[in-house]
């Protein structure tokens, strides 16, 4: 079969019936012997791997969502009664290879990879207990003792190893961190997550379709409104409801509230990793600043509990909203001073430019996603490619740099803070009148839907689809950390070992959102 | 130089008073008295995720804001549980982090004061126990003071903190 850019768009996408939830979604059944033939043309017609999944009930299968464009495509992939095989795609995509372990990991149903090496598991439970198989039920014994992890080894004269964690020395989140270095020079990063996985895809299964906007908004506690919402995307989508309007420009003022927050806290920290406290100092006191003036319009500083199903939890006053959207407006101005000043500080720039590059073509060869992304000259940003009511609307200008270092993803920050501001206020003016909340009705047994939301690190993926009585039979929660964790393997590369904290605080992973 | 010394003047000391301890919080208590007399201070944190959905540390990190500016206050944050008089544990603890939270708290000198932060390492929350996770910081390793929150905020963990060397009733 001969990759051309014309065929597989129109394979692919006419076979392709609607998908409920996202704006455009839609899915198509492939075959095993399609499998790879399909990801071979939609990677030669420029689509990116957002997610892959694998699923037991009703029967065993393996789901990829894809993404060009305004196109957001998702592929099944029945497996034949009886096996629990298919074919390996990270040649193709190479951002699979981890999901496919952890698939493997949590359903049994594996890809014939070279690297078989489990990803969520570690010690834990047996090998032998598959969390999502549907006959799952309590592991047999319990294990605390440490496992030996194959990391890969770096030989040489001098070459030397570095462990790190799973304990890191600052406030966050736990995983391992393998240096091989010489002298100061990082060789090579490996890094081994899963410590902070807490069966949350099993936990999905045991409540109601109509609470779990509750543990999808605590997927990743940094990105609630993001995974929240497309939660109850797909789940409108799946019940047939539309939200009133007003309930969906109050889920964008949440969603770009979040963002603004996360970019403060990170702006903040790098200068910090740069050894620049003036700027954390600055930073940490103007997020602080944020999340008290977000009490009164949301009645909670991190928004954990605002997007539910049908609309929102609580409506907004007119004046809180005006009182927002001018501590948004001071904010931004605050900030843009602590920018010129970050500019014009020569020990800041020296540690900012240069440092941890992923150039343009690695980015688009590895399927980076979101703000990192867009730091590496790759425009994708799901508000404009395939806009959820009310992007359309607000008409967001997408943020993008080419320099792919720590200084261009800082800089990303600053161009979209200024952004969300803009929103924010835009916003709080024209917000329509109405209802902020609706009814849903939970979908029958069988129903599926997609979510795909811009959150502040990149694009939020959540597949769901229904069981019998108002039952969850299978929800996946997707990170775009999961596509960006190996991008910063390859940042760190010939860089010093004390960078590495300002890189990886210059990519700000989460670490639950791809341990689950 | 002259921007960021005109910034420093112009916003000054925003430091907000702390509110005391809350006995509340307390789960057990042990030489309360000799505690508050050494450690009153001089208090050394090691923060331990074990497991969290990130929204407590995002709240943990914000004691160290000029609002809250925990180290005015004679508390830090340090990099080793060698170093620490007190564990700050977030998260329902995954299996997967039990024995690295056990080796923890087995590395911290006497009198290994625990504080449990947030629903989830009060109670495992909305996660609960499952194949992957051991639930509440009280499963695993004593706990001292339990903050309950989703998240709590940073005054209310400062509360908790507070209350695990203060001298108690």
């Amino acid at each position: 079969m001969s990759p051309s850019t014309a065929t597989p768009l129109v394979r692919w996408l006419t076979v392709a019936t609607p998908l409920a939830g996202a704006p455009g979604a839609r899915r198509a059944a492939v075959s095993p012997a399609q499998w790879r033939d399909a990801m071979r043309e939609l990677a030669a017609a420029e689509f990116r791997l957002l997610a892959l999944w694998t699923s037991t009930t009703p029967a065993a299968a393996v789901h990829a969502v894809l993404a060009s464009g305004d196109n957001l495509l998702q592929l099944d992939l029945a497996l034949p009664a009886g096996t629990t095989g298919y074919a390996d795609i990270a040649d193709i995509f190479p951002a699979a290879a981890r999901m496919q372990r952890a698939a493997a990991d949590l359903t049994g149903i594996a890809a014939d990879a070279r690297d078989r090496r489990p990803w969520v598991r570690h010690a834990a439970w047996p090998a032998d207990y598959l969390p999502l198989a549907a006959s799952a039920g309590v592991p047999a014994g319990e294990q605390t003792v440490a496992d030996d992890y194959p990391f890969v080894r770096v030989t040489g004269d001098g070459v030397h190893e570095i462990p790190v964690g799973p304990v890191h020395a600052g406030i966050i989140e736990p995983g391992h961190f393998r240096f091989s270095v010489v002298g100061e020079k990082v060789l090579r990063l490996e890094q081994r997550l899963g410590y902070a996985h807490k069966g949350i895809e099993q936990r999905f299964t045991s409540l109601p379709l109509l609470e779990g906007h509750r543990l999808a908004a605590r997927v990743s506690g940094d990105s609630a409104v993001a995974f929240s919402w497309a939660y109850v995307q797909a789940l409108e989508g799946m019940a047939d409801c539309r939200p009133p309007a007003r309930a969906l420009w109050l889920r964008a003022l949440a969603l770009e509230c979040e963002r603004i927050a996360n970019h403060l806290g990170d702006l903040g920290a790098l200068g910090n990793d740069a050894g620049f406290a003036f700027g954390l100092s600055q930073f940490s006191r103007l997020k602080e600043q944020w999340l008290r003036a977000l009490e009164p319009v949301f009645a909670q500083r991190y928004l954990l509990d605002y997007v539910v199903p049908g609309g929102v939890a609580r409506d907004a006053a007119g004046g809180a909203l005006d009182a927002l959207a001018r501590c948004a407006g001071d904010i931004a101005r605050e900030a843009r001073l602590v920018r010129s000043i970050y500019d014009e500080h020569a020990g800041v720039r020296d540690r900012f430019v240069g440092t941890g590059i992923v150039k343009p073509q690695l980015a688009r060869q590895l399927g980076m996603a979101g703000l990192a992304a867009r730091a590496s000259g790759q425009a994708h940003d799901l508000r404009v490619d395939a806009p959820t009511e009310p992007y359309a609307a607000l008409g967001v200008q997408v943020v993008c740099e080419q320099d792919g270092d720590v200084a261009a993803r800082v800089a990303v920050r600053f161009g979209e803070l200024d952004e969300s501001v803009r929103l924010v206020a835009r916003i709080a003016a024209e917000l329509p009148s109405g209802d902020h909340r609706g009814e849903v009705v939970a979908p029958a047994a069988g129903t599926s839907g997609l979510g795909a939301i811009e959150g502040w690190r990149g694009p939020v993926l959540l597949a769901l689809t229904s069981g019998s009585g108002g039952s969850i039979a299978r929800c996946h929660p997707h990170d775009p950390s999961w596509q960006n964790w190996p991008l910063l393997e390859h940042a760190v590369i010939g860089n010093i070992v004390p960078d590495f904290p300002l890189i990886n605080k210059s990519f700000n992973l989460s670490y639950s959102g791809q341990d689950l | 130089m002259y921007k960021t010394l005109r910034q420093i003047r112009h916003i000054g000391i925003v430091t907000e008073p702390p509110r005391g301890a809350d006995e509340e919080l307390r789960v057990r208590a042990a030489l309360q008295a000799r505690i508050a007399e050494v450690l009153g201070r001089a208090l050394c944190i090691r923060e331990v995720d074990a497991g969290s959905c990130n929204g407590c540390e995002l709240e943990i990190q914000a004691l160290n804001n000029p609002l809250y500016n925990i180290e005015a206050l004679g508390i830090r944050f340090v990099a080793s549980p060698r170093h620490a008089d007190l564990l700050l544990v977030t998260g329902p603890v995954a299996r997967n982090m039990e024995l690295a939270l056990k080796r923890t708290y087995q590395a911290m000198p006497d009198p290994k004061l625990v504080v449990a932060v947030g629903d989830c390492g009060c109670s495992g929350g909305i996660f609960g126990e499952n194949y992957a996770s051991a639930g509440r910081v009280g499963n695993v390793i004593p706990v001292d003071v339990a903050v309950p929150g989703c998240p709590p905020g940073p005054a209310r963990i400062l509360a908790g903190i507070l209350t695990a060397i203060s001298p108690g009733r």
